[in-house]
């Protein structure tokens, strides 16, 4: 599959090496070049400088072919900004958007955005680690 | 009316007090603690420190009541975000986001923002006015309807000089409402001539913009 992902921090730059490693055509995107220290020397997929909520941007990442974007930067904004983006504007056919803010979320996801709030997980795993 | 204001830097402030002048009860979302500081004292009690984007910050605000929503903070996405959540979540009738990068129009527009104002294009439109040789100037959109204002400066050389106004073929939906010439400022009918250094206000659509300019510079 052809992946988008938006965002090389710790989160980025793991799904970025697990999906290459698995076969997948990867694609990551960062405003930051320093970013991509991050991914491993035997990533064989694209790192591009650029902005996810540019379309031109987007469009240089090879979104017009993507099956798959993956929106995870550190701005709760930006991620649901260039999803829908990608979503809306270029019909990539599965986006996903992570979203800390439980609130916000909630609502994109009634709005139709497939949405991961690590918050609340992350809340839930540890409430399971601590009462057993 | 009841307006809330997102961000309160120069933009979200200056439009603060003007709204506040023509009497609209009106509240500043500000997310920095020493411009909320800054705003209270100037304009009194009408700031909150807080996230615009925040559901909860907005509900404590009285979102659900509010007739307007304006988001003018410098980032985009903070501005569109901020407008969706008034827009699905309260239920606000009209939104407005400023924007900074303007291929973000079409995209705020198609996610349901109601106005948006982009004040890079605002800017261009200006320095395109005066240059004096630029062949078409937007003056105005109108509100609904998709029409256009534009102002067109017709050359000494354009084919339309001489004709009358029912002979130029300028595309369908378009409309010559005014031309300022040598004797001044005329509303042409079908049989007014073209002058040559003529300026003419037209009302057009964005996409006859082309064919209009065309036919009235050649």
């Amino acid at each position: 599959m052809n992946i988008v992902i938006m965002g090389c921090g710790r989160v980025g730059a793991e799904l970025a090496a697990m999906l290459d490693e698995e076969g997948h055509k990867v694609t990551v995107l960062d405003t930051e070049p320093y970013s991509f220290r991050r991914l491993p020397s035997a990533f064989k997929g694209k790192a591009l400088v650029g902005d996810g909520t540019d379309e031109d941007s987007l469009r240089k990442a090879g979104i017009d072919q993507a099956d798959v974007f993956v929106a995870v930067t550190q701005g709760d904004n930006r991620n649901v900004m260039a999803a829908q983006i990608a979503k809306h504007l270029f019909n990539v056919p599965k986006v996903v958007c992570r979203i800390y803010d439980p609130l916000r979320e909630e609502m994109y996801h009634a709005l139709g955005l497939e949405t991961i709030s690590p918050t609340t997980i992350g809340a839930q795993l540890l409430k399971e680690v601590i009462l057993g | 009316m009841y307006i809330i204001v997102v961000g309160g830097g120069k933009v979200g402030f200056y439009l603060t007090t003007a709204l506040l002048n023509e009497g609209h009860e009106v509240l500043v979302l500000e997310k920095d603690a020493k411009r909320c500081d800054f705003i209270s004292e100037q304009l009194g009690s009408v700031v909150v420190r807080g996230d615009g984007c925040e559901a909860r910050t907005l509900a404590e605000v009285g979102t659900e009541r509010a007739d307007m929503f304006i988001a003018v903070t410098d980032e985009d996405e903070d501005n569109l975000v901020a407008c969706q959540v008034a827009k699905h979540k309260f239920k606000v009738p009209r939104t407005i986001a400023r924007i900074s990068n303007p291929k973000n129009e079409k995209l705020f527009k198609k996610l349901g923002i109601d106005v948006t104002v982009s004040s890079t294009n605002l800017i261009l439109e200006h320095i395109q006015g005066e240059v004096p040789t630029h062949p078409l100037v937007h003056l105005l959109t109108l509100k609904g309807g998709g029409l256009e204002i534009v102002e067109v400066r017709v050359p000494e050389n354009s084919p339309a000089v001489g004709k009358r106004m029912k002979d130029i073929a300028i595309p369908p939906d378009s409309v010559i409402c005014l031309m300022i010439g040598k004797w001044g400022a005329q509303v042409p009918t079908g049989d007014t001539v073209m002058e040559a250094g003529a300026q003419v206000l037209a009302v057009t659509r964005p996409e006859a913009e082309g064919a209009l300019r065309a036919a009235l510079t050649g």
